[in-house]
């Protein structure tokens, strides 16, 4: 009986909880709130099934808990009731997958026209560089990566001169601009996690992996490591900040460009 | 059976306990060994917690410990622990007994796959003594950075950790070997592959499993060694290490993790079927009723077994590995939560007009049911692509696989370990420490992991030293975290009860008799009490039904053993295809 009851306690402590909690998403600044949706979606399908075995179960032990001649039913298998959960369960997985696959066909498609700006991470640091006026990044090399060439920008590639490098960990955005971001890391697996934009990618040295987001809240928001990067992999810090266009190209016009450092 | 002579009985101390070939005596050797070590890993467990829930206050806590902790907690709670324990000591010591074998078909391999067990446990054990200490890396050892300068362990401790990996799966194929050849081939007469009580089914499935998902992490542990011994790339990129551009180029690091889930994620199933299959039996004996749907679970194990191969890239949806490959792995993860939820509604229309008695097994067996589900639900938020996206790396992640991985296998140990410690030493262990370790395990890990969820959703990212300084985290979560520490002490102190328990009741519990739970299979029906060397004495038992013959109507007793002729049990017709060969 007392476990009855503990299962009961846990289910109604459970969704007390869910409604009380502080803790929730993290208020979001991108435009993946399709995201927000589809996990609300697969919430309330599998919190409706820990719910229900829960409960369930806490029914057959009050019910069928052992008393004195009691004895039990003997049922070897039941095909149809086991053919209808198979078709249930399916039915919620399909509630749940198809929604997101939806989703995702989105998440990694970025649109023609989105800005593109690239995240550089090395241990413990975080570093930006823009397609300058022709709107191409220079091509990298990690044998070109020297103190004064600190992105290993190949110095013959024409695109590489107007590239826009940022010295420090403070990205700016323009507000409502679609931006796809690529990613390359020097040393090891880093991973570009701003809580409030919701996608986050590895950089993985060796290869440009990317997403891209539409920034749709203004503000200064934290960039965070979410791949374990070695002892200071929790500090590993930095802002993303999204302004308005004007504001934003007046910032990078203030940055210098690959070739004024050389 | 002639074939007693073959396994003549040891008489000398060193034979009978230490070079044993008993299947019954290693299983208790891997269990003992695997109990010791993660006795460690729960202390490691309870550091790491000290630091989240009280940063700083703990001086020797440093960033290196910290990660170092993580490290060795992980593997050796999910290799060390899990796998030696469910495969080499449940499996060694069940699968002769159930199938009613005198011991596994190779006995020699047998002891020698415990002796290169512990040789792996000592290798590890010893990265705590090197110069650098263990490695820091996480547990999934991910490269470059596992055999770079900023991680802890890249002196020695890495060296250390993949040698005694690979030592661990030597001896984990000379057991996987002995254990599904002894299922194919030592079965008693009578007993049919579809009579197998569904633990030998999990423990059978699941070496199958390790046979192929093992090779894996071989070939990686092996090539990360060249790479950080002998300088070779195939993890290696080129790469500018804290300014030094270093001598590697070409190699992926890619390429190793999914060389690493190839093997993890069966690895995942490694562990939970063998826990399928003993929760089955735990539920349906303490419930007197027959499993629901054998043959439904025997599928479902065979399909999850199956599938677990075809999902592993579900782990690197964030990796940069090329974005389509999230269509398709996403697909099958979710499709594998059908076989998997049939398993639950199973037990949970098992205990559905059943006769539940609520002993100590069945306590652990209904908590584990509970948090599989919590752990399997969460699991369907991760295997989602999309939802993975902005979940993966937070804390939701971590109490998503603590409690589908963690809590609820080791729920299933403790229940198999209350179930069958009476056949194995001839004594109940004691009730009221049973059920004082339940409440205290069960509901703590509770309070540990629910609301664990909430700071994930938050968008808490794992692995973490310190949170200090981040503004998009409120400080009452840092109160949360204090929460969770004291229950995660609470919790692990408990454990102690069990280990005592554990102990004293070898002399002092009550005695047990031959069938203290009134079951059904092989194991419960040997002649003496413990068994002894060779199991079955003079005459091997045969089977004439299937496993789960609880509360036949018309049958004077709510159990009819599996060696119990049909004309003999039933007062009329047994289950009809539960009877036929």
């Amino acid at each position: 009986m007392a476990l009855a009851i503990a299962l009961v306690v846990i289910v109604v402590a459970t969704v007390a909880f869910h409604f009380a909690s502080p803790w929730w998403f993290t208020p979001i600044a991108s435009n993946w709130g399709l995201v927000d949706d589809t996990i609300l979606i697969t919430l309330v399908i599998t919190g409706a099934v820990f719910v229900a075995v829960n409960l369930f179960i806490a029914l057959a032990i009050v019910r069928f808990r052992h008393r004195a001649g009691h004895r039990a039913a003997f049922e070897p298998e039941n095909r149809r009731l086991e053919g209808r959960l198979t078709l249930l369960t399916t039915a919620g997985i399909v509630a749940m997958l198809a929604p997101g696959l939806y989703v995702y066909s989105q998440m990694i498609a970025a649109p023609d026209d989105a800005a593109q700006v690239e995240v550089l991470g090395r241990q413990w640091q975080w570093r930006f560089r823009f397609p300058g006026a022709d709107g191409r990044l220079g091509r990298t090399d990690v044998r070109y990566v020297s103190a004064d060439n600190p992105f290993g920008v190949n110095p013959d590639d024409p695109h590489g001169r107007d590239d826009v490098l940022v010295a420090s960990p403070e990205l700016h955005l323009p507000l409502g601009r679609p931006v796809a971001l690529l990613l390359r890391s020097h040393d090891v697996l880093h991973n570009f996690y701003v809580p409030q934009f919701r996608v986050k990618m590895d950089l993985v040295p060796g290869l440009v992996s990317r997403f891209w987001l539409t920034p749709t809240r203004a503000g200064r928001f934290e960039i965070l490591c979410a791949e374990l990067c070695g002892l200071a992999h929790y500090n590993m810090r930095g802002h993303v900040v999204v302004e308005d266009e004007a504001a934003f190209r007046a910032w990078l016009a203030a940055q210098p460009t690959f070739a004024a450092l050389r | 059976m002639s074939d007693r002579d073959l396994h003549t009985e040891p008489h000398s101390f060193w034979t009978k306990y230490v070079w044993s070939q008993d299947h019954k005596v290693i299983a208790i050797q891997y269990s003992l060994t695997a109990i010791a070590i993660g006795l460690v890993a729960l202390v490691l467990s309870n550091l790491m917690r000290l630091q989240l829930g009280f940063p700083g206050a703990f001086d020797f806590i440093d960033p290196g410990r910290y990660y170092q902790y993580v490290t060795m907690h992980g593997m050796i709670m999910v290799v060390y622990l899990l796998t030696a324990l469910f495969l080499g000591g449940f499996g060694n010591y069940l699968i002769p007994l159930m199938v009613g074998a005198r011991d596994m078909v190779f006995p020699f391999l047998n002891m020698l796959s415990y002796w290169m067990y512990l040789l792996a446990v000592l290798v590890l054990v010893a990265s705590f003594f090197v110069p650098g200490g263990p490695t820091g890396a996480g547990w999934t050892l991910y490269p470059p950075q596992a055999i770079l300068p900023g991680t802890p362990g890249t002196e020695w401790g890495i060296v250390l950790m993949l040698v005694s990996l690979v030592i661990f799966i030597v001896a984990a194929t000379m057991g996987g070997l002995n254990y599904v050849t002894t299922v194919l081939q030592a079965r008693t007469r009578g007993m049919t592959l579809l009579r197998m009580p569904l633990s030998v089914w999990g423990i059978f499935v699941a070496s199958i499993l390790a046979l192929f998902a093992f090779p894996a992490l071989f070939v990686s542990g092996v090539m990360m060694l060249c790479d950080k011994l002998l300088g070779t790339s195939f993890f290696m990129p080129a790469i500018v290490s804290m300014g030094q551009p270093l001598a590697h180029g070409g190699g992926s690091p890619v390429l190793f993790q999914h060389l690493f889930w190839f093997f993890g994620h069966p690895e995942v199933y490694i562990v939970a079927l063998p826990a399928f299959g003993i929760i089955s039996d735990l539920i349906s004996t303490h419930a007197r009723k027959n499993i629901f749907g054998y043959r439904m679970m025997v599928w479902a194990i065979v399909a999850i077994g199956g599938l677990s191969f075809v999902v592993w890239a579900h782990h690197m949806y964030v990796s940069g590995m090329n974005p389509y490959f999230g269509y398709f792995f996403a697909t099958t993860t979710l499709i594998i939560a059908v076989p998997t939820a049939i398993k639950v509604y199973n037990w949970t229309l098992t205990l559905w007009r059943g006769d539940i008695h609520l002993r100590v097994p069945m306590l652990f067996a209904i908590g584990f049911i509970s948090t599989f589900v919590i752990g399997g639900l969460t699991g369907l938020f991760l295997g989602n692509v999309s939802v993975d996206i902005p979940l993966s790396d937070t804390y939701f992640v971590v109490a998503h696989f603590h409690m589908v991985m963690g809590v609820s296998p080791i729920l299933a140990i403790f229940g198999g370990l209350y179930h069958w410690y009476p056949k194995i030493t001839g004594r109940l262990l004691d009730e009221r420490l049973g059920k004082l370790h339940f409440w205290v395990t069960f509901l703590g890990t509770y309070a540990i992991y629910m609301p664990m969820h909430y700071l994930g959703f938050l968008g808490m990212p794992r692995r973490y030293y310190a949170y200090e300084g981040y503004e998009f985290i409120p400080a009452s979560a840092q109160d949360l975290n204090a929460f969770i520490t004291v229950a995660a002490l609470v919790v692990g102190v408990t454990q102690l009860v069990f280990l005592f328990n554990l102990a004293w009741s070898v002399r002092h519990g009550r005695p047990a008799g031959a069938n203290p739970w009134g079951a059904t299979t092989l194991e419960w029906q040997t002649p003496h009490t413990p068994p002894r060397h060779g199991n079955w004495g003079a005459t091997m038992p045969e089977v004439h039904r299937w496993a789960y013959d609880y509360s036949v109507p018309g049958a004077a007793r709510d159990f009819i053993p599996q060696n119990v002729p049909q004309e003999a049990g039933a007062g009329g017709e047994g289950p009809v295809w539960g009877g036929q060969v």
